[in-house]
């Protein structure tokens, strides 16, 4: 048999067997591994667009939470703030309230010696007066025991009245 | 380094030794001396054969007998095995296998007085040669491996590749998206993946196997032109087959050429009719000596030892692992080749196939 001269036989054969492989393997192998590696691929590509889509949602959301925390934060130094001023007012309104309840206390008590020492004085003088006259009843009479003094002193007085 | 000196130490002991040996060994040789014909031995090698020489012991051949399929107009159907040519050197229904004169390595039919049939002698011969066998092997190999792999892929598709599937799914997707995506385009690769993969399997299992010295290997079966020019004739009528109306408006017509080259003599259409013819036969003319030559050259450095130990003994042994060490390096380059041309082969179909299906705008 010539190197370069083809021979019909195995040319047959050759045709032959490359033709039933390639059939049989197109039915039974390329189809199904070509149709899996597709699926694979196309799962892969499925899996990673989820995948970057979580991603971008945990990003999201973690933008989101620290948003809310910023806020919460914010909201919380805002109202300690308040609080703050709230406390301060109202500790000052107590002080407030506190002295010029005390003044008033001091005003009424104030009043109230006065209004004593008024009594009181009145009272020292209807007593000295009492006294006057009492003292004087017993001086007078002392002094007017005798009728003629009476008489005379009477006289006198009158004398004193004005005339008008 | 220590290895290395080690290596050329022992390399050089085994020449040392093998030349001691020169003295005694040829006095016996002479005996012996038939010669060494090199020519024989490499073409024994290359070529086809209707038995598949395994080893030859003391003169005892050992070999797997093949059948041997014949149609004869005169004596009919004829079926059986080749040692019924008792090794090449009897006669068997009148046949025999012609071993000189230029039907030398074909079946011819002798007639009554065991002479050639000048009238009728060849008879059609289908007979399961050493590469036909080969090619049923191979496709066997190839058959079990991928559908085997694919069981895998429908019965557990979603875990990831494992053994032999995970050694030939980059083959697979190499094919597809290096090959026949590029080539022909997104929209009908699919169409010729089955077949693109199936060629460059049956090419690389086929190089491979004719690498292995030894049965089931060693059979030079695409270097053999028969089957590189049924893969041809497979590209062929799959490109033509698939061709769409522009490629042979194309071919008929080709644009963007004067007319003076179209008519009266129509010199480009010839041309390009002619390319379609071409585009097979080189693939055919490439594979087939690109995987001869590779043959040749480790024959040929094998046979090397021969040829120097038929001039004395010694020599060849001296020969011997010089001759051993390009041989492997040859190995180890036709592995390579046994690749590539896989890869062109597969390649140039798909851009053949690319060019026939391209639509034009």
């Amino acid at each position: 048999m010539g190197l370069v001269t083809p021979d019909y036989g195995l040319l047959f054969w050759a045709l032959l067997s490359f033709g039933v492989l390639l059939f049989i393997l197109k039915k039974f192998a390329w189809k199904p591994i070509l149709q899996a590696l597709k699926n694979r691929e196309e799962s892969i590509a499925r899996s990673m667009r989820l995948a970057e889509q979580a991603r971008a949602e945990i990003a999201r959301l973690q933008e989101e939470s620290k948003q809310i925390a910023e806020k919460a934060r914010q909201e919380r130094e805002h109202e300690i703030a308040e609080t703050k001023i709230l406390r301060e007012k109202l500790l000052a309104e107590a002080k407030e309230h506190a002295r010029v309840e005390t003044q008033k206390m001091l005003d009424k008590a104030r009043e109230q010696i006065l209004l004593e020492k008024e009594a009181a004085k009145k009272e020292l003088y209807t007593t000295v007066a009492e006294l006057t006259i009492s003292l004087t009843e017993k001086v007078l009479r002392a002094q007017l025991e005798d009728i003629e003094k009476q008489q005379e002193y009477i006289e006198r007085l009158l004398d004193e009245l004005p005339r008008n | 380094m220590k290895q290395r000196i080690n290596l050329s130490v022992s390399i050089l002991l085994f020449i040392y030794v093998a030349s001691i040996n020169c003295a005694q060994a040829n006095e016996m040789h002479k005996s012996d001396s038939q010669g060494f014909n090199t020519a024989e031995f490499i073409f024994d090698h290359v070529s086809d054969s209707y038995e598949w020489h395994i080893l030859t012991f003391n003169h005892h051949h050992i070999s797997i007998s093949l059948p041997v399929i014949l149609y004869s107009k005169k004596t009919g159907l004829h079926v059986f095995l080749s040692n019924k040519f008792h090794h090449e050197h009897g006669v068997y229904r009148g046949f025999k296998i012609e071993t000189e004169g230029k039907f030398k390595g074909r079946i011819v039919q002798l007639n009554e007085k065991g002479v050639l049939d000048e009238t009728n002698p060849l008879p059609y011969n289908f007979s399961i040669t050493k590469n036909a066998f080969s090619i049923i092997i191979t496709s066997i190999l190839l058959a079990l491996i991928f559908i085997g792999i694919a069981k895998r892929y429908k019965s557990d598709p979603s875990s990831p590749p494992k053994g032999l599937q995970n050694v030939f799914e980059p083959f697979i997707i190499f094919i597809r998206d290096e090959i026949a995506i590029p080539s022909i385009g997104n929209k009908r690769y699919i169409h010729f993946m089955p077949y693109l993969l199936t060629l460059f399997f049956f090419i690389w299992f086929s190089n491979l196997l004719g690498l292995i010295p030894i049965f089931p290997g060693g059979a030079n079966v695409t270097g053999n032109i028969s089957v590189t020019m049924a893969l041809a004739l497979f590209a062929f009528f799959t490109i033509n087959r698939n061709a769409n109306k522009a490629y042979w408006k194309h071919i008929v017509s080709p644009p963007g050429i004067p007319v003076f080259l179209k008519l009266p003599i129509p010199i480009m259409p010839l041309v390009e009719f002619i390319g379609i013819f071409i585009k097979p036969f080189v693939l055919m003319v490439r594979l087939f000596a690109n995987i001869l030559a590779g043959h040749m050259v480790a024959t040929v450095l094998l046979s090397l030892i021969f040829i120097f130990s038929s001039m004395k003994a010694c020599l060849g042994f001296a020969v011997a692992p010089i001759s051993l060490v390009f041989l492997v390096f040859m190995s180890l380059l036709e592995l390579l080749v046994a690749l590539i041309q896989a890869y062109v082969f597969t390649l140039l179909t798909a851009q053949y196939i690319g060019m026939a299906t391209e639509e034009h705008h």
